[in-house]
């Protein structure tokens, strides 16, 4: 499983998935304009994997104002 | 991915290749220094107010331009403006970390807010306004904002307001003005505000202006600013909210749109300006600062929640 905290809901979800960055990105219905992908710390681009048991921060690069 | 300019690993992706943490914000620094530079955005006998609201644009802005001056060992002195506009939930939040930014690169900060000077926070006052003149509270937040900082920057002695506004902020604001014809306005857009508007507004210039959303996002994390996501919950009732998201959706199927939309703007703006000109900008009767018609939006927002 994979453990995903998206900023923007401020919501932790854990699905099972395994795939590139901009998979994940898609199955989550989320415009990669939108957002940066981190893991432990270091930014990932779209092509990198994501395999089980990471755990995956999603950041908006939108300001809520 | 590896960056394009070494092996290491790559943290972004842009038009041109990919770069690493250390290329991308060398890259990033050279392309606002650029900017200023280009445009003569600062000069040695500026005083600088910086436009803040504690995210990342204004935290990245605040720093940068700090850091330009230490470059160009320019001895101008600079100082934070905020406006707290009294969101509840909101503001709070991102004027801690503003604080903190300030103190720890020991920049002077002044926070003014819409509950003293209106006697209303934006919660209160836009149930009100609303009710009255048809204002959605953006509109409302955008003109008192623009009215505190001209007022105060002044106030503060400062020649120029540094606005964190990047090249996402300015294609929104550039199609809006399309889509509602008003090529007046479009034509007060761009990097620097122009020269017959400075006596009445002190002059706002944008160095972030060539720097999109997930750049200056990316800046701020690998620089390590403390910057938490907060979302204004008026955010999504505005117009630009819909720009926003189309033109995140066109630059994803159509690299570059958004270039493409500030290359074409620039290229047409001298036109927008001479169309313009000879317009001046009058002072509001009551309080003294710009407007267009007798008394300025922010007297007319003033007096509706003063009855």
């Amino acid at each position: 499983m994979v453990i995903v905290r998206n900023e923007k809901k401020n919501r932790t979800e854990e699905i099972s998935f395994s795939g590139t960055v901009q998979e994940l990105l898609h199955r989550l219905a989320i415009n990669p304009e939108t957002v940066l992908v981190v893991r432990n710390n270091e930014v990932l681009v779209e092509d990198e994997t994501i395999s089980k048991d990471d755990v995956i921060e999603i950041l908006s690069v939108i300001s809520g104002g | 991915m590896l960056c394009g300019k070494c092996s290491n690993k790559a943290v972004i992706t842009l038009q041109h290749g990919s770069l690493c943490k250390i290329h991308f914000i060398n890259y990033f620094e050279e392309k606002v220094f650029k900017t200023i530079n280009k445009y003569q955005m600062i000069e040695r006998n500026d005083h600088l107010c910086i436009a803040t609201s504690g995210g990342k644009d204004s935290l990245t802005v605040l720093y940068l331009t700090k850091k330009y001056l230490e470059k160009y060992l320019m001895h101008v002195p600079l100082q934070a403006l905020a406006v707290d506009e009294g969101i509840e939930n909101y503001r709070e939040r991102t004027l801690v970390d503003l604080k903190k930014f300030c103190n720890d690169h020991d920049v002077k900060l002044t926070i003014v807010s819409f509950k003293e000077t209106f006697d209303k926070t934006l919660d209160e006052a836009y149930p009100i306004i609303n009710k009255d003149l048809s204002k959605k509270p953006c509109n409302i937040c955008g003109v008192w904002r623009r009215y505190l900082l001209n007022k105060h920057a002044a106030g503060l002695k400062a020649t120029k307001v540094v606005t964190g506004h990047n090249l996402d902020d300015e294609a929104q604001a550039i199609m809006m003005n399309i889509f509602k014809a008003n090529t007046s306005l479009a034509g007060r857009l761009g990097p620097m505000s122009r020269e017959q508007e400075q006596g009445v507004f002190v002059q706002r210039v944008k160095p972030l202006y060539f720097c999109t959303d997930k750049e200056v996002r990316l800046y701020a994390l690998l620089k390590g600013f403390q910057v938490d996501f907060a979302e204004c919950p008026y955010s999504t009732s505005g117009y630009r909210h819909h720009i926003q998201e189309m033109l995140n959706e066109f630059e994803q199927k159509y690299k570059g749109t958004k270039q493409g939309i500030i290359n074409s703007f620039l290229a047409l703006l001298p036109l927008l300006e001479q169309q313009d000109k000879g317009q001046m900008v009058g002072k509001c009767k009551n309080c003294g600062e710009p407007a267009n018609k007798e008394t300025c939006n922010a007297c007319v927002m003033a007096q509706q929640v003063s009855v």
